[in-house]
């Protein structure tokens, strides 16, 4: 049977050679790792709980019922119903922002973006450290820029939880004269609620929210995954015992 | 007839024969399947194609699903694909088995056709099976690509404008056919609804119908093997190569185990791995379509980079667009640049097994920088390596006929 | 048993056990792409209860909904159509609302309802699915005492959707299942149990 495990590995040595390039393709700016844990309900929770409080005012999740929340953060309807829904009667309801997306549009020049798949799109990093992300800035019709995403729309809603910081940046001059501006790190301005490991810990359940949010069957299909490789192992079995019996006479 | 005559009166015969007389089902059975003799020494490299056979079903299956989901519009399509991974009772599995299905293809599609490289299978008299599988690699690059518009996301959007504005290069016609492929001014609503119709009716009918002839022309001259030796040179008594088996039970329960292996590496991406990295499902393709935004970094999916990076390398729009469709369509003519006296790479000389493992090489190297951004040494890279690709075919005809060969055995070589 | 005899049953063991294996994955491969075509989440949530306010509705007066794409009348019934209800069920071919799937329990009496006054019921002839129309109207010289006929092959059902004999319908129009919320409020789809 090392033949067959000749295929494995051919077909594998296909997907490392995607996977390589994947590597390849990503870098950019350095960013914290979010460390986001899929499997802890409780930073679930919390998560939701957070992102119905401060996102989900401007923010739609459009495709994301919240029976599917219900169903998957271990709540009861009445749990959903009393904590989570503000703007939605029904549990089989998906997410809308409570704000117009026309007022919206208005007053901050573009529609917040909906939800339901930014952590797909972007990735848990980059929506962690842009959370994180927010500096004063004059030069800013909300008052602040962001590290990750400049010049970004969005005011610093949580301002009051973590309160305002200001970045520094370095300039240095290539030999070609063009300047390279790199961040030295940021300093707090006026503190909020939360002191930063806090913040910190709020951010992240909240992007672990959203990271659930983004494809809810995850935990779903990785336990039926395994279900599914041991019936093929078992079948494996059977018919590799079956080709060598049929083989026998095979000369 | 003869049969029919012979058994008139008879009371016995069974449903079997009540076909048979009517319809050549078991007479088929044999040709193809119970009596088809192929050689006994099949190595790993020939379970691709039955593999290619299960990608094929495992796509039509998947695709006629989704299609009963899917609504081909700008204004719906993005939500409709969330409609299925999220509302559709077990929709996830089934997109994601057409989206992992569809890298899957093109991997199997590919070791099968360096299978052909390895042992020569396109060599005479096996060119016209070649061909039509190169036919079918070309339907399914188009398929792949008019499916990859559907989702209507942000790769989608730009990928397919990238690959449309390629035919603009066409001199006189260019612009003038570019609109006909959108229908539009842009890609629009209209394009989608037209790649749509290409991706779920013709271009699978095609492929299908595509399949049915490449097999009854391998069948009819019989398959290859390690060695490239004809077994059907060598045969016993009774007609039958001493060094076939018949298909089934052999080669059937040997493939068995070979699709099970498949199914296994096939379901651990669908199941952990649905994204591969961003390889199988780009990221950015979360993202529905915005006419107005290009993502910072846009590639093709991994499948189309070799062709792409080759694309890339080249500073003119139209030489660009030629070298790229050359790349294409070059491994169509391997049958005759291929002067070899043998088939096999085992009774070849250094130099093409030297060429080939260049050209492996080279694949895999343009298949990457595709993916990279084409600035500084990605595009020397690309540069040197498309010159590679290209010094493989062109200048075939010289190194394969003044390549040292080997002699060929007379049986294939087996070790039980 | 020879060596030959052994191999054979061997063989015949794992052909017949690798089959078996097979079939059960494909069997199971199979149940995704079935449940793939039941209601999805948004079809379940466009089909959810229908809240129906009655306080405008007069006696005698009927109103048409949609629950799950399925025409629902409401009517409110007088106290004369009432009286009538016991005085046709000779003619009736199930008065007493035998056929169990045609209703639930709690409309399984002599007026078909939770509340004798309303009567809530599917607008869809049991024959073939068309709309039956309203035809309240008394006229004792056709012997009809009110009720509803459908026009496509002219099943007739009386105040209580309870099928007439000798029509091609054969059985009373469905009462699907609903509840009250509040004295003027039906809900329909639902019947106990939270929102």
């Amino acid at each position: 049977m090392d033949k067959f495990k000749k295929v494995a590995a051919l077909m594998l040595l296909g997907m490392c050679f995607s996977a390589a390039a994947a590597m390849a393709a990503g870098g950019g700016m350095h960013m914290e790792k979010a460390d986001i844990d899929p499997g802890n309900v409780s930073s679930l929770q919390r998560g939701a709980r957070n992102f119905m409080n401060y996102c989900a005012g401007c923010h739609s999740a459009q495709y994301v019922r919240y029976k599917t929340i219900g169903k998957d953060l271990d709540l009861s309807e009445e749990q959903l119903i009393d904590n989570l829904m503000f703007n939605a009667d029904k549990t089989y309801e998906t997410i809308q922002a409570s704000m117009p997306s026309a007022d919206a549009g208005r007053w901050y020049g573009v529609t917040p973006p909906d939800l339901s798949l930014m952590v797909r799109a972007k990735g848990a990093d980059y929506v962690f450290n842009f959370l994180k992300g927010f500096y004063v800035s004059k030069d800013s019709p909300t008052g602040v820029n962001n590290l990750v995403l400049a010049g970004t729309s969005m005011p610093h809603v949580l301002w009051e939880l973590q309160g305002y910081q200001t970045a520094s940046f370095s300039t240095h001059e290539n030999k070609d004269g063009s300047v390279t501006t790199t961040f030295e790190g940021f300093e707090t301005l006026s503190a909020g609620s939360m002191d930063a490991e806090d913040y910190g810990e709020f951010v992240r359940d909240t992007v672990n929210f959203l990271a659930f949010i983004s494809e809810p069957i995850r935990s779903d299909r990785r336990k039926l995954g395994v279900w599914v490789l041991m019936f093929l192992i078992f079948f494996y079995i059977l018919a590799s015992m079956l080709k060598k019996q049929i083989w026998k006479d095979v000369k | 007839m003869a049969r029919i005559e012979a058994e008139v009166g008879k009371p016995q015969g069974g449903f079997v024969t009540w076909i048979d007389d009517r319809f050549p089902m078991t007479s088929t059975l044999k040709y193809h399947v119970t009596e088809y003799y192929a050689s006994k020494n099949f190595n790993i490299w020939y379970v691709f194609g039955v593999l290619a056979f299960v990608v094929l079903a495992i796509q039509l299956l998947t695709g006629i699903f989704l299609t009963m989901n899917y609504k081909p519009s700008a204004a719906d399509a993005f939500a409709s694909v969330e409609y299925i991974m999220r509302d559709v009772e077990w929709g996830w599995l089934i997109r994601y088995m057409h989206s992992t299905g569809a890298s899957f293809f093109f991997i199997v599609v590919y070791l099968h056709m360096y299978r052909a490289m390895l042992y020569g299978s396109y060599k005479k008299p096996r060119e016209l099976i070649w061909l039509i599988g190169m036919l079918i690699f070309l339907v399914l690059m188009a398929e792949a690509f008019a499916g990859y518009l559907l989702p209507w996301g942000q790769m989608s959007y730009w990928g397919a404008q990238v690959i449309i504005s390629l035919f603009g290069a066409i001199p006189w016609v260019g612009d003038a056919l570019v609109e006909i492929i959108r229908g539009d001014y842009s890609i629009s609503d209209i394009t989608l609804n037209r790649f749509f119709a290409l991706h779920v009716v013709l271009l699978p009918l095609a492929l299908i119908a595509l399949v049915f002839v490449h097999i009854v022309a391998l069948h009819e001259v019989g398959s290859n093997n390690p060695d490239g030796i004809e077994i059907k040179k060598n045969k016993d008594a009774s007609g039958k190569p001493l060094d076939g088996i018949a298909f089934h039970p052999y080669h059937t329960s040997k493939d068995l185990v070979a699709i099970i292996v498949f199914l296994m590496i096939f379901s651990a991406v669908v199941f952990f791995a649905p994204d591969m990295g961003g390889y199988f499902l780009e990221h950015a393709n979360f993202e529905p379509a915005n006419l107005t935004a290009t993502p910072e970094h846009i590639a093709p999916v991994w499948y189309f980079t070799p062709f792409y990076a080759i694309l890339r390398a080249v500073p003119d729009k139209l030489w660009g667009f030629i070298l790229f469709v050359t790349a294409v369509l070059l491994p169509v003519f391997l049958p005759w640049l291929d002067r070899s006296r043998v088939r096999s790479i085992r009774y070849r000389g250094w130099i093409y097994k030297s060429a080939l493992a260049v050209f492996t090489v080279t694949f895999f190297m343009l298949g990457w920088l595709g993916t990279m951004p084409a600035d500084g040494l990605y595009v020397l890279m690309a540069r040197i390596f498309s010159v590679l690709y290209f010094a493989f075919f062109l200048l075939m005809p010289y190194y394969t006929a003044i390549d040292k060969t080997k002699p060929v055995p007379e049986r294939v070589v087996y070790h039980g | 048993m020879t060596e030959d005899d052994l191999d054979r049953n061997r063989r015949h063991f794992l052909t017949v056990a690798t089959l078996v294996t097979g079939a059960a994955g494909a069997g199971m491969a199979a149940i995704p792409f079935i449940a793939s075509l039941k209601p999805s989440a948004r079809a379940q949530a466009l089909g959810a209860p229908v809240e129906v306010p009655v306080s405008t509705l007069q006696p005698g007066e009927m109103i048409r909904v949609l629950w799950r794409g399925k025409l629902v009348f409401v009517l409110r019934r007088t106290s004369e159509m009432l009286e009538k209800l016991p005085m046709v069920e000779s003619e009736l071919r199930d008065p007493n609302s035998e056929v169990l799937e045609q209703q639930p329990e709690y409309a399984r009496n002599a007026t078909r309802s939770i509340r004798p006054q309303y009567l809530v019921i599917e607008g869809s002839c049991t024959h073939l699915g068309c709309a039956p129309l309203q035809d309240f109207e008394v006229r004792p010289a056709e012997g009809w005492e009110g009720g509803f006929f459908c026009p496509c092959h002219g099943s007739k059902f009386d105040l209580a959707g309870r099928v007439y004999k000798g029509v091609p319908a054969p059985t009373n129009l469905r009462v699907p299942p609903y509840r009250f919320v509040r004295d003027d409020l039906i809900l329909i789809g639902q019947d106990s149990g939270a929102a």
